[in-house]
């Protein structure tokens, strides 16, 4: 390597001060006009010094999402930071309207009286077969999941299939009676769909789309921004199967486990749920992004605090095998068939053993609880006794060699 | 897990919580550098800090080996696998790193193709794949790592692969270690020394430390309860008025290192007169690359490297978070400016990352243990 | 420094003297164990996995010595909290 030219500062680190110091001068305009005073002109000790750093990223992170990039990452589609502030920034922006605002995992309409629930998907996993499923059986049960956690019974769901040239008609075959029999598992009718075909090269042999529609009858009105302090958090079962097993699957590992997708129609589940507790705050479907994400939507949404403990987690051991030697987080990693419930405290006991009384909610557990501390930060209790925070990631768990 | 779990164990953490606090002596304060960013990610991923008292101050160390490499290196990176033809391979904890124009994630959006391994054998397979395609892998890593590397193209010679290659990386610790000693800027009182860089290298290379600066080191392994036991072997040679390099971390690491390591490594690779550290500046042999030997192996003579040095972001204070100087929060865009999703430097982006670690994990404020243990 | 998982050795690769099969809670894989070369694992033995390769055999007697003196520090511990407990009461 040459000790030669220098290159100075590239140009987006200015962009980012320059953007980033405009913000913290108008808000400490506003402070001071709100607080007009001498000023900290003395030097703070040392924890008040931090907390002033951490006031100032709450702050940070409290600001308009703007996307940064002038092209699309791997980042923006794995359901953590990055996707957020793509949603947020382009789609919410946009679209703006009332009932796009709460980004549930299913919009909450009313029509001529009746409630409904209205979600769209889209399939895109790699390898479309895989241990415990394939892509047809994601395609019903996800969307059965996000109208079931809205509270809506779900009923109706259209399948858009994006095809690739070349793509093995068997495989289609495949596909289309997983799907025929996850949808009569799950009580559902496809009545409409679509197919397009692309050239050879896109769509990794197939793609789908859907939407499904619901019927909202019972009486409730489920959303995370209803979380309360006192508010149990409760999981239906291990967390981190599906997307451990697609990760194994692709095979670029070369890891071997018994480890299967968890991918399950959850309507039964959530029915079984709602009949023993009426009172349920809110309810998640926990795809990508993990149980992790959606307590950060909690946090978020509520403006609550969170705080969750490691050794009630519920993780099967190769998952946490597979997830050390990877070096990632299984709180991260997808599942396909998992909830993740708030329940009045009160109400923990109750909520805990109509899911075990479901075959897919055997294992459920109270994994923390809602509370008016440190509102918008999850926290976990580790296993070791001690305390950390539970971000978002901005994108994929990625495995790590440090 | 198997030698796992047992050392995550509370109880045991409360046990040695107390024993340490009971070293502490009155009115004084203990500031301990934990070297490895592997250690910096565990005292944040379990909270460890929680069973320290206010007295003991842990200062994070430059051994995060994707930390310490300058932004000009992930430029030439993203310039070899910019050429026609290159299939580039990397560890997962380089992807988000950014260079002057993007990391490797906006790299592939624009059109490189540079693909995720967990192994770098794993290059030698895509490589056998792709007889039309030049892979080359991108190594970082101190010594714990670069055995691997070696291993690899050992391995790739033997077979006879005429399409790989590799863009060395990778740093040796002592060199860092020796440049956080001699800096006027820090006093420290021990080290939590590196744990699987001494599986490789052993603990002699650490004696000096000892010997001649007059500073403990405690060779540390990686779960909570090591890194907890490493510091009260450290706060009782402090007490004791003794400095000397022990080993904690026994189970794993051999006090003579692993001589099969270091002779791959010295049949494939040598040290480097001079590599430029991301905040530390030029240090000479503290780095390794491919030897003449194995030249046709070397990305950096197949390919033509632009080389450009670009200085480290004014705005960046890395440099002094790698040192130990600043902890964190300390630096003036950490948070703001500098956030996992919009990085301006790599002690933010690295999984070993201090800032990261911070930010990521130990955002918060702590109830310390009492200096006098209570029940 | 990076990251490195204990894994216990199942099996050693019939054709390949430098591959073997390791397994981590229930999970495997296949290393390379050529930097063991001196000390060869055999099935049953543990070996720290980096990156696909074995760095170095985990020593069960040093684990276990290891565990004896947090247990020891443990069981101080606890004496210590009894003794204190017993002191407060009445």
């Amino acid at each position: 390597m040459t000790a030669g030219q220098v290159q100075g500062q590239p140009g987006w680190i200015d962009e980012a001060l320059r953007e980033h110091a405009q913000h913290e001068q108008a808000e400490q305009l506003d402070a001071a006009r709100e607080a007009p005073g001498p000023g900290n002109r003395r030097q703070l000790p040392l924890a008040d010094r931090e907390q002033q750093v951490l006031d100032r990223i709450d702050r940070a992170r409290r600001r308009r999402p703007r996307v940064r990039e002038e092209r699309i990452t791997m980042s923006h589609g794995a359901g953590g930071k990055a996707t957020q502030t793509l949603i947020e920034a382009i789609f919410l922006d946009t679209f703006r309207n009332p009932l796009l605002e709460p980004l549930e995992d299913a919009a909450q309409l009313q029509v001529n009286g009746s409630r409904l629930a209205l979600t769209t998907d889209s399939y895109v996993v790699k390898p479309l077969f895989f241990p415990g499923g394939d892509i047809g059986d994601l395609a019903i049960n996800g969307t059965v999941n996000d109208l079931s956690v809205s509270g809506a019974t779900p009923l109706y769901l259209s399948a858009g299939f994006i095809l690739e040239e070349g793509f093995p008609v068997a495989d289609l075959n495949r596909v289309a009676e997983s799907m025929r029999d996850a949808a009569a598992a799950a009580g559902v009718q496809i009545v409409t769909g679509d197919t397009k075909v692309v050239e050879k090269g896109k769509a990794d042999g197939c793609y789908i789309n859907t939407a499904g529609v619901g019927l909202i009858e019972r009486d409730v009105n489920l959303g995370v921004a209803g979380a309360q302090p006192g508010d149990a958090i409760i999981v239906s079962g291990p967390i981190g199967d599906h997307g451990i097993t697609i990760m194994l699957a692709r095979g670029e590992l070369d890891i071997e486990a018994d480890i299967i997708s968890d991918t399950a129609p959850l309507n039964g589940l959530v029915a079984g749920l709602l009949d023993a507790v009426p009172s349920v705050r809110a309810m998640r479907d926990a795809t990508r992004g993990g149980v992790a994400t959606i307590l950060n939507e909690i946090a978020k949404a509520a403006n609550v605090g969170v705080l969750v403990s490691e050794d009630d987690i519920p993780v099967r051991a190769e998952v946490r095998g597979a997830s050390e030697l990877l070096g990632i987080d299984p709180m991260y990693v997808a599942c396909e068939g998992r909830l993740v419930a708030v329940v009045p405290g009160g109400e923990a006991d109750r909520a805990v053993a109509a899911l075990r009384a479901h075959p897919l909610g055997g294992q459920a557990a109270v994994i923390g609880h809602v509370r008016a501390e440190q509102p918008g930060i999850v926290q976990l209790k580790t296993a070791f006794g001690g305390t950390r925070i539970v971000d978002l990631l901005v994108g994929d768990p990625l495995p790590r060699i440090c | 897990m198997r030698f796992v779990d047992e050392f995550r164990d509370a109880d045991k953490a409360h046990a040695l919580a107390a024993k340490i606090a009971a070293l502490c002596e009155p009115g004084r304060r203990y500031k301990l550098m934990e070297v490895c960013g592997g250690h910096t990610h565990t005292i944040y991923k379990h909270g460890l800090e929680d069973y320290l008292p206010e007295s003991i101050t842990l200062v994070h160390g430059p051994g995060c080996p994707v930390c310490v490499i300058p932004m000009g290196r992930v430029d030439d990176a993203i310039h070899l696998a910019s050429q026609p033809d290159v299939i580039m391979t990397s560890f997962g904890d380089m992807m988000r790193v950014p260079g002057s124009g993007g990391s490797f994630f906006d790299a592939n959006a624009e059109g490189t193709n540079i693909r995720m391994v967990y192994s770098p054998l794993d290059s030698l397979k895509i490589a056998r794949q792709n007889p039309d395609k030049q892979v080359v892998f991108m190594a970082i890593g101190f010594e714990t790592t670069a055995p691997s590397t070696a291993m690899t193209m050992l391995r790739a010679a033997r077979e006879g692969l005429t399409n790989f290659s590799v863009f060395c990386n990778h740093v040796t610790i002592v060199p860092a270690i020796k440049a956080i000693l001699d800096s006027p800027d820090l006093r420290l009182d021990g080290f939590i020394g590196p744990g699987h860089v001494s599986t490789v290298i052993g603990c002699r290379p650490y004696e000096f430390i000892a010997q001649q600066y007059g500073k403990p080191v405690v060779v540390a392994g990686f779960e909570p309860l090591d890194i907890l036991q490493s510091i009260y072997m450290l706060m009782v040679q402090l007490s004791q008025g003794r400095s000397e390099v022990e080993n904690q971390y026994s189970r794993v690491v051999p006090w003579n290192g692993n001589l099969a390591a270091l002779k791959a490594i010295g049949e494939t690779m040598e040290l480097r007169p001079y590599f430029e550290w991301r905040g530390l500046g030029f240090i000479s042999h503290s780095a390794l690359k491919v030897n003449q030997e194995y030249a046709a192996m070397d990305a950096e003579l197949l390919f033509q490297v632009p080389g450009v040095r670009v200085a480290d972001p004014k705005a960046c204070q890395c440099g002094e978070v790698l040192k130990g100087v600043l902890k964190p929060w300390e630096c003036k865009v950490f948070g703001t400016a500098c956030t996992p999703e919009t990085p301006i430097g790599t002690c933010m982006v690295s999984p070993e990352g201090a800032c990261a670690a911070y930010y990521n994990f130990g955002r918060m404020n702590r109830n310390r243990v009492a200096e006098v243990s209570r029940a | 420094m990076c990251l490195g998982i204990p894994g216990e050795v199942i099996e050693l690769h019939p054709e390949q003297p430098d591959l073997a099969k390791v397994d981590v809670s229930g999970v495997r894989r296949m290393i390379n164990i050529g930097l063991l070369v001196d000390d060869p694992p055999v099935p049953g033995e543990w070996v720290l996995i980096h990156v696909g390769f074995a760095l170095s055999k985990i020593d069960e007697n040093e684990a276990a010595a290891a565990m004896q003196f947090l247990e020891g520090i443990g069981q101080a511990y606890e004496d210590e909290i009894a003794a204190l407990r017993a002191s407060l009461i009445e």
